[in-house]
C-alpha cells in the first residue's frame, strides 16, 4: 500500500464517521431536542439486570413485564384481571381444564395480529426441555395447550392445580419473529417484541434499557413516552444520582432513603412484600433435627428488635412464609420472643448447660454453623442477630458466609440464611418450602422438612378449587409450623423506593422476593399521569 | 521484515491454541458453576431435573477435551458458539462491544504517548529542575497507583464533587441514541484515567532517554556547531530517544488491556473488557474463550508491531529472520 492510498482511504473512513456521527446528532428522537420531554419522560435507578428480555427464558414470568402482556395480570391489590385473554378463565369442575377467551385486535408492536397461535407456541416453547428457561418447574402442572379457533385457547392439567390461573400471568411472545428463530440465543432475547405498553428501544447491557410509549397499545397509549431503567449496582451511586437529578426514582437500602425524607420534591415509598429471610433447621443434623431446639429457637429470637435494629422498622416479623397482614394468615400463630420459655424447652428435652454455657445432650454439643451468602449485608446481619439470641439460650451458632457453590454441598447438614417469596398465592412458597418429597431436589425444602400433617394440607390446599377449603388446609400448616418448626422464619422485608414528586402521589404492588424490573412504583408507569399534581389514573 | 512477520504469525497458532485450552481447564477448575450462573434467581426455586436438562442443552455435562475440541473446529469454521451469559451468539457480542473498547483504549494510548512524550522531553531538557522533580515523583506515585482506584477517586472527584462529568455509561441515562457529543463527554474520565495509568512508562523512558541523547557526543557536537536548541532537541535528541519507547509501545499492549479491564468495569463502559469479567465469574467458556484469543492476538500483535517499527526507526537492528 503506498503512502498516497493510505491517506485516500483514511480520508475516507473520516468522511464516513463525521457523516455517520452528524446523522445520530441531528436524529429528531434525540435526547438532546428534549423539547417537554421532562413531563413525559421517567428515569429510573435500578440495582438489578435480568439476563434475558425474552419470557421464553423466564423474563416477566410473574407478569408485569411491560413489553409484554400476560394472558392475565395482577392489579394493585393482587387480584387476577384479563390482559389478553378477554375475561378470567372457566375452569372445569374437576379442576383439570382451563379455558381463555381471547381478547380481540390486539396487535404486536410491528403490527402483527396477536392470537391463539401466539399462546400455544409461548407455553409449548417453554416446557421443551431443548429450551433453557429455569423456571419450568413453575409450570409443572400442564400437561397439554392447544387452540380452539383462534380466539381461545384450552389448557389441560395432569392434577387439579388450583394457583394455575396465577401462573398464566407469564408473557406472550410472538410466533411469527420468536418461532424463526434460536429460542436460546436470537436476536429475540435481546431485541424482543410484544403486545405491551412499551417497546423496547435499547438496551445496553450493564448500562440501561430504554422503552418508549406504544401508540397503539390495546390499553391506551401511556402518557409517560420515554420509560428508561438506569443499571446501577451501587447504591451509593445509585442515591448521588438521584440527587443530582440524572434519575427520577430509584430502589435505595433504608439507610440511603433516609436522606431522602425532608427533601419536599421526593416521596419515599415503602412496598410491603412477601419478601422473607428465614433459618433453614435441616433435619439430618443431630442438633437442628431435634423439635425442642427447633421450637425454643422460635421462640428465643427477637424478631422485633430485628425489625427495628436491621431494618431501621421498614418489615415485620416473620412467622411463616405467609406474611402477617395477608389474607391467609392464620391470627393466632404469631410467637413472641420468650426466652425464659426457651430455656425451659430445652431443659425439659433433656439439653443442659454444659461447662461453657452451651447446652449439652447424650454427648452432643447444641452448635451448628449457619451459613450466609457472601457479600449480602442484610443476609450477615439477620445472622449475625440470630447467633446472637440463640447463644442467651445456650445455643452456640457460628455464622458463616460462603458462595452458593460453597454452601450448596453443606445444605443438608448445616444451616442456611435463606430468602424468597412470591405473593400471588400460597401454594408458590409453601409448596417448595415444606413438601418432604421435594427434600434435597435443587433449592427446594433445604431444610429436609418432613411432616405428614403439612404434607397433606399443602397438597390438598393445590388441589382444592374452594378458597375456604385452601385456607382451611394453610391454616393446618401454619399451625403444624408452631408444633414443628422446620425453619426459623425471621423478617418481611420492605422494598424502599424514593420518586420525585412530579408523577404525583403513586402505589406500589405486594412484592416478591426477586427484584423484578417492573416492581416498584413503577408497576403501572403505563397509567401515570404527567400533568404534575394530579395524581396517576387509576 | 515480511519473513519476520510471517514467522511471528506461524509462532502465534500453537500460542492461541495452548491459550484457549488453558481457558477451559482454569475454568473448569474454578469452583463457579455455569448452570447456576445461568439460572440466577430462578435456579434457587427450580428443581433438580430442571437443572440437569439445563446442563445438558449448554452443554457443559461434557468433559473438558471434547467441550474444547468443540469449540476450536467450530471456531475455525467461522462459528465462534452461542455466549450463555448474554442469550446472544459471541460473535454478536464482541461486534456490539469491540468498537467502544477500542476507541477508548485507542484514545488512552494517545493521551499517554503523547503526554509522556511531551512531559519526558520537557523534563529532559533541565534534568532536576522543578518540572523534572514534580513530574517525575508524580510518575513515581502513579506507577503504584492500580486503575480502578484512580478510576473511583476521578468519579469522587469530578462527577460527585465537581459535578462536571457524567459518572460512567456511555451515554446520559434518558438518552438512547448514541450522538458524538453525549460519547466524547463520556469518554472524558475513562481515557484520561487509563490514559494517566499508562503515563508513567512513557514519560520515565523518553525523559531518560532523551537526556541520555543530549548528552552524547553528535548531539553536543550539533549544539557546538550552532544548531538552534529546537534543531538539536527534536532533530537529534528526541529521535535517538525516542527508540526505546518504540519498544515500549508494543509491550504495554497487555498492560493497557489488563487496566481497560477494570476501568470498563469502574465507569460501566459497554466495552468488550467489562464482559471478560462477567464472562469469567460465569463460565461463560464459550466467550470467555474468544476474549482470550483476541487479547493474546492483541499482545502477540503489540510485540511484532514494536520489532518492526524498532527496525524501522534503526537501520542498525536486524530483523530476525
Amino acid at each position: 500500500m503506498t503512502a498516497r492510498s493510505i491517506r485516500v482511504a483514511v480520508a475516507t473512513a473520516l468522511v464516513t464517521t463525521l457523516s455517520l456521527t452528524a446523522a445520530a446528532c441531528s436524529n429528531p428522537d434525540g435526547a438532546g431536542s428534549g423539547s417537554g420531554s421532562a413531563s413525559t419522560s421517567a428515569v429510573v435507578g435500578i440495582a438489578y439486570e435480568p439476563d434475558s428480555l425474552s419470557p421464553l427464558l423466564g423474563y416477566g414470568k410473574d407478569g408485569n413485564s411491560k413489553i409484554f402482556d400476560g394472558l392475565l395480570a395482577l392489579d394493585a391489590d393482587m387480584k387476577l384481571r384479563p390482559a389478553l385473554a378477554a375475561e378470567l378463565p372457566e375452569v372445569s369442575a374437576d379442576g383439570l381444564t382451563y379455558t381463555y377467551k381471547l381478547r380481540q385486535g390486539v396487535k404486536f408492536s410491528d403490527g402483527k395480529p396477536f392470537g391463539a397461535k401466539d399462546v400455544v407456541f409461548t407455553y409449548r416453547t417453554i416446557l421443551d426441555e431443548k429450551t433453557n428457561n429455569a423456571s419450568r418447574t413453575e409450570l409443572d402442572a400442564v400437561k397439554d395447550v392447544t387452540a380452539k379457533g383462534d380466539d381461545t385457547v384450552v389448557f389441560t392439567l395432569k392434577y387439579p392445580y388450583a394457583p394455575f390461573a396465577q401462573r398464566t400471568v407469564l408473557p406472550i411472545a410472538p410466533q411469527h419473529i420468536a418461532g424463526e428463530q434460536d429460542v436460546n440465543t436470537g436476536a429475540f432475547t435481546t431485541r424482543p417484541i410484544g403486545t405491551g405498553p412499551y417497546v423496547l428501544t435499547k438496551w445496553s447491557k450493564g448500562e440501561k434499557i430504554s422503552f418508549t410509549a406504544n401508540p397503539h397499545y390495546w390499553g391506551g397509549e401511556p402518557e409517560v413516552k420515554k420509560f428508561t431503567m438506569a443499571i446501577i449496582k451501587d447504591d451509593d451511586v445509585r442515591a448521588t444520582r438521584l440527587r443530582s437529578g440524572d434519575l427520577d426514582g430509584a430502589i435505595l437500602p433504608p439507610n440511603l432513603a433516609k436522606g431522602f425524607a425532608d427533601d419536599k420534591r421526593k416521596k419515599t415509598y415503602a412496598a410491603t412484600t412477601y419478601d422473607y429471610r428465614t433459618v433453614t433447621l435441616p433435619t439430618h443434623n443431630k442438633v437442628t433435627g431435634d423439635t425442642a431446639v427447633r421450637r425454643a429457637l422460635d421462640i428465643a429470637v427477637d424478631r422485633e428488635a430485628m425489625v427495628d435494629a436491621i431494618l431501621n422498622g421498614d418489615g415485620k416479623p416473620a412467622y411463616g412464609p405467609v406474611p402477617t397482614d395477608s389474607e391467609w394468615f392464620t391470627p393466632g400463630t404469631e410467637r413472641p420472643h420468650d426466652l425464659a420459655a426457651a430455656k425451659k424447652i430445652l431443659d425439659e428435652a433433656g439439653w443442659k448447660p454444659g461447662k461453657d454455657g452451651v447446652r449439652v445432650k447424650d454427648g452432643v454439643r447444641a452448635a451448628f454453623p449457619l451459613w450466609y451468602l457472601t457479600g449480602d449485608k442484610l443476609r450477615q446481619e439477620h445472622a449475625l442477630a440470630y447467633a446472637s439470641d440463640a447463644k442467651k439460650a445456650g445455643i452456640a451458632i457460628t455464622a458463616e458466609a460462603g458462595s452458593w457453590e460453597v454452601i450448596e454441598p453443606r445444605m443438608k447438614h448445616d444451616a442456611v440464611l435463606a430468602g424468597g417469596g412470591s405473593p400471588a398465592d400460597p401454594d408458590f412458597d409453601q409448596y417448595t418450602l415444606l413438601k418432604s418429597s421435594l427434600a434435597g431436589d435443587g433449592f427446594t425444602n433445604m431444610a429436609w422438612y418432613d411432616n405428614k400433617a403439612v404434607d397433606a394440607a399443602i397438597e390438598a390446599g393445590r388441589r382444592s378449587g374452594d378458597k375456604a377449603e385452601r385456607k382451611k388446609a394453610y391454616d393446618t400448616v401454619q399451625r403444624e409450623l408452631v408444633k414443628n418448626p422446620g425453619y426459623t422464619f425471621l423478617t418481611h422485608i420492605d422494598h424502599i423506593y424514593v420518586v420525585d414528586d412530579r408523577f404525583g402521589p403513586l402505589t406500589t404492588q405486594v412484592e416478591p422476593h426477586d427484584h423484578g424490573l417492573a416492581s416498584g412504583p413503577w408497576w403501572n408507569v403505563e397509567k401515570w399521569s404527567t400533568e404534575g399534581s394530579g395524581g396517576s389514573k387509576k | 521484515m515480511a519473513r519476520m512477520a510471517g514467522r511471528r504469525v506461524l509462532f502465534a497458532v500453537p500460542v492461541l491454541g495452548v491459550v484457549t485450552f488453558g481457558v477451559f481447564a482454569v475454568a473448569a477448575a474454578s469452583p463457579f458453576d455455569p448452570v447456576k450462573a445461568y439460572a440466577g434467581t430462578a435456579g434457587l426455586t427450580a428443581s433438580q431435573e430442571n437443572l440437569d436438562q439445563l446442563r445438558a442443552n449448554l452443554g457443559v455435562d461434557q468433559p473438558l477435551v471434547a467441550r474444547w475440541w468443540d469449540w476450536l473446529t467450530s471456531a475455525l469454521r467461522g462459528d465462534l458458539g452461542d455466549s450463555s451469559l448474554m442469550r446472544q451468539p459471541v460473535a454478536d457480542v464482541i461486534a456490539e462491544r469491540m468498537g467502544w473498547s477500542v476507541l477508548l483504549a485507542a484514545t488512552a494510548f494517545l493521551v499517554a504517548i503523547l503526554l509522556g512524550t511531551g512531559l519526558g522531553v520537557l523534563a529532559a531538557r533541565r534534568p532536576g529542575g522543578w518540572l523534572d522533580r514534580c513530574v517525575s515523583s508524580a510518575a513515581y506515585t502513579l506507577e503504584a497507583a492500580p486503575a480502578f482506584w484512580l478510576g473511583l477517586l476521578a468519579i469522587w472527584f469530578f462527577a460527585l464533587k465537581l459535578d462536571v462529568l457524567p459518572a460512567g455509561g456511555l451515554t446520559d441515562a434518558a438518552s438512547d441514541v448514541v450522538t458524538f457529543g453525549q460519547v466524547a463527554s463520556h469518554l472524558v474520565l475513562p481515557a484520561a484515567v487509563l490514559g494517566v495509568s499508562q503515563l508513567p512508562w512513557f514519560f520515565l523512558y523518553v525523559r531518560q532517554g532523551v537526556a541520555d541523547a543530549l548528552a552524547e557526543d553528535p548531539v553536543r557536537g550539533a549544539r557546538a556547531r550552532g544548531l538552534s536548541e529546537r534543531t538539536v532537541l527534536l532533530g537529534h535528541a528526541l529521535r535517538s530517544g525516542m527508540l526505546p519507547m518504540l519498544t515500549l509501545i508494543g509491550s504495554r499492549v497487555p498492560e493497557l488491556i489488563t487496566g481497560a479491564l477494570l476501568v470498563e468495569t469502574v465507569f460501566s463502559w459497554p466495552g468488550i473488557a467489562a464482559a471478560t469479567v462477567e464472562a469469567a465469574t460465569s463460565v461463560d467458556f464459550s466467550l470467555l474463550a474468544a476474549l482470550t484469543v483476541l487479547a493474546t492476538a492483541a499482545v502477540l500483535l503489540g510485540n511484532l508491531l514494536s520489532d518492526l517499527l524498532y527496525g524501522l526507526a534503526d537501520p542498525r537492528v536486524a530483523f530476525d529472520g
